[in-house]
């Protein structure tokens, strides 16, 4: 009996070391193809740890790095994060190990940098931020923050959407499909568009809810929108797949969307491009994930010590419905 | 003690009485917000309301835990079925996405089979590693709950596919003598899964294994094979969940799809009333476990609970019910109620003593 | 007996289960310095009413005073603090744990803050000596045999200064020697002044410590009597109710006859059958109709031998045949194919599925060997449970009470059920009768007599020598995981014999089988 319990736990130690191993293999497969010593070229070596692969967007946006890295000639450590901090704050660490001369990554979520910050600092590595921001207080952590203005874009379709109903008589309600509840996107976006719409007392936002960012979940929340409210005008959905979810509900609803419910989303993927095309959607707030190029400039004027903006937005545009025919056959993502 | 209240006790005492108290009551919070929450109504033919939305909404959470609750009847865990509804439905989306007509129902045909099939080996792979290789539920699971997620992103290459194919499309959200097709597919494999383990003596084979391996191996129980089967089943269900998952979108989300399903799945399993120990197990308290967990979301969704209180609001209900389901907390409630029983006639006893 | 007050006193004590009333308004003292024996068939409500002292279930009446003052213990913890210790019959500590850490578990010495590891080992091995066992209590405690968890058990429950010491069946793993040596612990404990509720099935035990008997029947209380005013004969009626000529007839059937089986048909030979670090290569026929019985201390191999017969252990060398045809039976699915029968000695964790009922408890051996594609019907179900649960006398006779709600004596009688349906050749039965009130081992031994006219094979397994000489046909021997001797149980042989095999080992009985 006894033998026979510790037998069971040595196999299931050992199977969880082989798990352990397997996770770690997966992690670290993103850099085990360069090793050594990272000082031993000319070459500038850039350590970056992603998210994840979470979407369409992320995709796009790790090909752009990549590209924009093998194009400029610097040598790109690349780490995915697996949408964990514990993973990322690991591969930080690794880098500063390694002494790669820059690193730069889009942060999981927004708090608990500074120690591994500090990290990065005492090794006099400096330390680019894309995507997404951190909320250290002390802003010499790291030399600047390349990616979009999520507020921005939050007001942008804000604009766009006052710009439509100045003529508008009555109230127009509109319903709000945040992203990932603490996000960073979601808040900015939400923020931009309440500051935007506050132009026009008639906007009023009737209901608010996380659909994390998901086909699945935009519809889900969409569907109960759709019968709690009888009146819905407007959708602003935070993302594209949210508002492609919410497409279901709402031709399910019987209703059309882009006539009956005029909807706003945020990002011009693919798939959000071709239903603005098709006159589903009305408004895109571009996001874009292309910001390699941009990336690789910043990374080779901070390695040579000169000054760089502590804020750098990605080169970025809006569509209408026009627009979008338009731009769609040349769309890269 | 009079006959109404044993009749009350046994009532109150079965073991689904608390998680359909605490379901009528998220209804009947919803019905307060909104009146017309519980009204259902005929629309094109289908039915149509946040009734209806809850069941068809709860049919692949349904299908996952039934899998689970026989996987948790041998006592084990099957940590990769989020990971199996996510490859499943990367496989059949990308499968039709390839077709020259998606709408052809040979081609979706062909697509879920080979999705189907796919799902099977893995199911097949974790119950090599656990009734085979005997590593623990847990950890075995655990490796294709990682690498499975990976592999559906490999399938999808990161991308969302989106396919657009009607006979596909009706998996989510068609509809069938006016109830949803995911429903009607629910209840069909929840027949399946009662006959099959009721009618048969599977089930309480499996309760056996689970409630005492050793005892089971000796009474001539192939347990290895239950446990392989278990696993197989459990990655059954989770395929046709990932068909509904995907269908109900028309796209396969590598990264989203089935993200977590596995913990509400556990979760509705022990609501049900099935231990995580292993031993007996109740379909039909996982299907209400499934049900309270939708209803959850939706009541959020429909009473427009800030997202930021809506995950406490969730964590306090689930708490709520789970303590009402421990033996032990419902026993020290029991205690604390004064005892109502008389005390039994002592005295006309013939009593022998001897004087100390 | 020198004070006037008992420690500890229950009155008119009831206790509900569904569809039972395991207690019904049962009186129960205990005084300092005395060791007061619980006596009862199984189901008679000795394990509900500790339960009911220990705070495990609360009492649906009566009450409970300790020292004078009323308790009502919210669990066994609270029953601990408050000085009352129970040791269970089936040892409750982690076998995963060393001694010392089993011993000290949650009141570990501490200095600083942190464990001092060194002044448990020290007071643990203290403890120890005191009961006269000197192991190394950094071991694992899973690494002992149950006679020493069992004394570890105790040692633990009287180092949290006990005043009242429960032991619920202590002895039933022990052998004598480690009987006799509890019995001094107990009697040193007692002259301590602590007051020992013990509860035994073995008459001769309770007579050679106990100064008080209550004895309880069917939830009732029978009597408080002293030890020296009982004859043990009228101690057994008050237990059972019933005059003991079922007893005492069994009992003049002396011996059976060993040449008529033999001569019969060999069921079953094992040719050099062993397993490395398990048990010696052993030789034995067992003919149709025979009963061998399987003599030997607490852990000479007596177990091992009929997990090798029945395939729950592999077999690494020799030869199996059964019906004269070569069995490899490397699993119990292979025996059960060839009608053999296994009722392990550990009930709870080799034997039942506790939360299953008594109706799926019996019939899963049969629905295994049918697949699980076949299930029994629920009728041959209900007729095949109904037969066996009158046959047994199973109480309660409810097909669908929860097995783990039956008394240790019904488990067994289930266990047995379970095989006997699946009518086997050859019924190994390790220890059927350990642990059970004589009312239901008589009715066992008397079955295995019937089985055996009937022509079924059986191999009993049993510490009880007389139990073993009484029933059959050939007593084999072990000692030190040997079979030492096969004795063909004729008018020659007796205790005596079977014990000098024991004690000695392959002397010349070694051959003498006929």
């Amino acid at each position: 009996m006894v033998h026979i319990r510790t037998t069971i736990t040595r196999r299931g130690l050992g199977a969880l070391l082989a798990a352990g191993l397997l996770a770690t293999g997966l992690s670290g497969c993103g850099n085990s193809d360069t090793g050594g010593d990272a000082g031993g070229t000319d070459k500038i070596v850039l350590g970056f740890s992603q998210v994840g692969a979470e979407s369409g967007w992320r995709t796009a946006n790790t090909n752009s790095i990549k590209e924009a890295a093998g194009a400029a000639g610097i040598e790109l450590k690349f780490d995915d994060a697996q949408q964990k901090q514990e993973n990322q704050i690991k591969a930080i660490r690794n880098f500063i190990q390694q002494k790669v001369d820059v690193i730069a990554f889009s942060p999981v979520v927004e708090s608990g940098w500074d120690t591994v910050l500090k990290e990065a600092r005492d090794a006099k590595i400096p330390v680019i931020l894309t995507d997404r921001s951190v909320d250290s207080a002390d802003k010499t952590l790291y030399q600047t923050f390349i990616g979009s203005d999520f507020v921005k874009e939050g007001r942008l379709s804000g604009e766009w959407l006052v710009e439509q109903t100045r003529s508008a008589t009555g109230p127009v309600n509109i319903v709000e499909l945040q992203g990932t509840t603490g996000s960073a996107p979601a808040n900015d976006r939400r923020k931009g568009f309440a500051e935007a719409i506050a132009a026009n007392p008639n906007l009023k936002v009737v209901a608010s809810q996380s659909g994390d960012f998901t086909r699945a979940g935009g519809k889900q929340v969409m569907e109960q929108f759709l019968k709690a409210n009888p009146k819905i005008d407007v959708l602003f959905a935070h993302n594209d797949d949210m508002g492609l979810g919410a497409l279901e509900a709402i031709t399910a609803a019987g209703k059309v969307p882009g006539k009956d419910i005029t909807i706003i989303t945020i990002d011009a993927v693919k798939d959000g491009m071709q239903a603005l095309a098709d006159g589903k959607f009305n408004f895109i707030a571009e996001c874009s994930p292309l910001l390699g190029p941009q990336l690789m400039d910043l990374v080779k004027k901070v390695h040579a010590g000169e000054s760089v903006p502590t804020r750098v937005e990605t080169e970025e545009t809006t569509f209408t419905v026009e627009q979008a025919k338009a731009a769609l056959p040349t769309r890269k993502y | 003690m009079s006959t109404v209240r044993t009749r009350v006790t046994t009532i109150t005492g079965h073991r689904l009485f608390w998680p359909l108290v605490v379901l009528l009551v998220l209804l009947a919070a919803n019905t307060v917000h909104r009146p017309s929450f519980l009204s259902v109504e005929l629309k094109n033919g289908h039915l149509y309301g946040s009734l209806i939305d809850i069941v068809r909404l709860s049919a692949p959470l349904i299908l996952v835990a039934l899998g689970m609750s026989l996987v948790i009847a041998t006592g084990g865990i099957d940590l990769s079925v989020g990971s199996v509804v996510a490859v499943s439905g990367a496989v059949a989306c990308l499968y039709i996405s390839e077709q020259p007509d998606q709408d052809s129902l040979g081609g979706v045909l062909t697509a879920l089979a080979l999705a189907f099939g796919i799902a099977l080996l893995l199911g097949a792979w974790n119950g090599v590693l656990v009734a085979v290789i005997g590593i623990q539920p847990i950890i075995a699971t655990l490796i294709l709950m990682v690498a499975g997620r990976g592999l559906a992103q490999l399938i999808t290459s990161g991308q969302i596919i989106t396919v657009n194919s009607g006979p596909y499309r009706t998996i989510g959200v068609g509809h069938l003598l006016t109830l949803p097709f995911a429903i009607v597919v629910a209840l069909a494999v929840t027949l399946v899964v009662a006959v099959l383990t009721r009618r048969t003596a599977l089930g309480m084979i499996i309760e056996a294994v689970g409630g005492n391996a050793e005892a089971s191996r000796l009474a001539g129980v192939r347990s290895r094979r239950i446990t392989f089967l278990v696993y197989v089943v459990s990655a059954a269900c989770a395929a046709v969940a990932g068909f509904m998952m995907t269908a109900n979108v028309s796209s396969a989300d590598g990264n989203a799809a089935g993200l977590w399903v596995e913990l509400d799945a556990i979760l509705a399993v022990v609501i049900g009333g099935t231990s995580l120990a292993g031993g007996r197990f109740f379909l039909s308290g996982t299907i209400v476990g499934a049900l309270i967990i939708q209803t959850l979301t939706t009541s959020v969704y429909a009473m427009d609970i800030d997202p930021q209180t809506a995950l406490l609001f969730k964590a306090v209900v689930v708490i709520a019910v789970c303590l009402i389901q421990a033996p032990a907390f419902r026993a020290r409630l029991r205690r604390r109620r004064p005892s109502t029983v008389a005390p039994a006639p002592a005295a006309e006893k013939q009593k022998e003593q001897v004087p100390a | 007996m020198s004070q006037r007050h008992p420690v500890l006193t229950m009155t008119a004590i009831s206790k509900l289960f569904p569809g039972v009333r395991a207690l019904d308004g049962v009186d129960f003292r205990l005084f300092p310095g005395e060791v007061h024996a619980l006596m009862g068939e199984n189901g008679a409500g000795k394990s509900t009413l500790i339960k009911v002292l220990t705070g495990v279930y609360d009492t649906d009446a009566g009450t409970v005073t300790l020292d004078g003052a009323q308790v009502s213990f919210a669990g066994p913890m609270q029953a601990t603090a408050a000085g009352v210790s129970t040791v269970y019959q089936e040892v409750n500590l982690c076998p995963n744990l060393s001694v010392a850490e089993n011993i000290f578990i949650g009141r570990e010495p501490r200095r600083l803050g942190v464990v001092d590891w060194r002044e448990t080992r020290r007071r643990a091995q203290a403890l120890l000596a005191r009961l006269d066992l000197h192991i190394d209590v950094t071991e694992l405690l899973g690494s002992y045999s149950l006679a020493v968890q069992q004394m570890v058990a105790i040692a633990r429950a009287v180092d949290v200064r006990a005043r009242v010491l429960i032991l619920d069946e202590p002895t039933s793993s022990l052998d004598a020697d480690e009987v006799a040596q509890l019995l001094r612990v107990m009697r040193q404990l007692r002259d301590e002044g602590i007051a020992i509720l013990f509860v035994t099935h073995f008459l001769d035990q309770v007579y050679a410590i106990a100064d008080r008997i209550t004895v309880l029947r069917n939830g009732r209380l029978v009597g408080e009597y002293l030890t020296a005013d009982l004859p043990q004969i009228a101690l057994v009626e008050k237990m059972i109710g019933k005059e003991l000529d079922a007893l005492e007839r069994l009992d003049s059937e002396a011996g059976r006859d060993p040449a008529a089986v033999a001569a019969g048909k060999a069921l079953v030979e094992a040719d050099g059958l062993g397993r490395a670090g398990s048990v010696a290569p052993f030789s034995l026929t067992i003919h149709q109709g025979e009963v061998v019985g399987l003599a030997g201390l607490l852990g000479s191999g007596r177990t091992e031998v009929a997990r090798l017969l029945f395939g729950a252990d592999r077999a690494d060398r020799g030869r199996l045949t059964v019906a004269g045809r070569p069995a490899a039976v490397r699993t119990p699915v292979a025996a059960i194919e060839r009608d053999i029968a296994f009722c392990s000695e550990n009930r709870r964790t080799e034997g039942l599925v506790g939360e299953l009922t008594v109706r799926e408890n019996i019939i899963l051996a049969m629905q295994a060997a049918r697949g699980w594609l076949r299930p029994v019907p629920r009728r041959r179900q209900d007729e095949l449970v109904q037969r066996w649960i009158e046959a047994l006398s199973i109480r309660p006779a409810d097909p669908d009470m929860p097995v783990r709600n039956l008394s240790g004596g019904n488990q067994q009688k289930v266990l047995l059920a379970r095989w006997l349906i699946t009518e086997p050749r050859l019924l190994i039965l390790d220890e059927p009768t350990r642990g059970i009130d004589i009312g239901a081992k008589t009715e066992i031994q008397r079955l295995v007599a019937e089985l055996s006219d009937g022509g079924m094979a059986v191999l009993f397994i049993s510490a009880e020598l007389e139990e073993v000489l009484r029933l059959s046909h050939t007593v084999a021997v072990m000692r030190d995981r040997q079979m030492v001797a096969q004795l063909a149980n004729d008018d020659s042989l007796d205790a005596d014999r079977v014990m000098r095999a024991i004690a000695s080992g392959a002397q010349q009985e070694g051959l003498e089988k006929a």
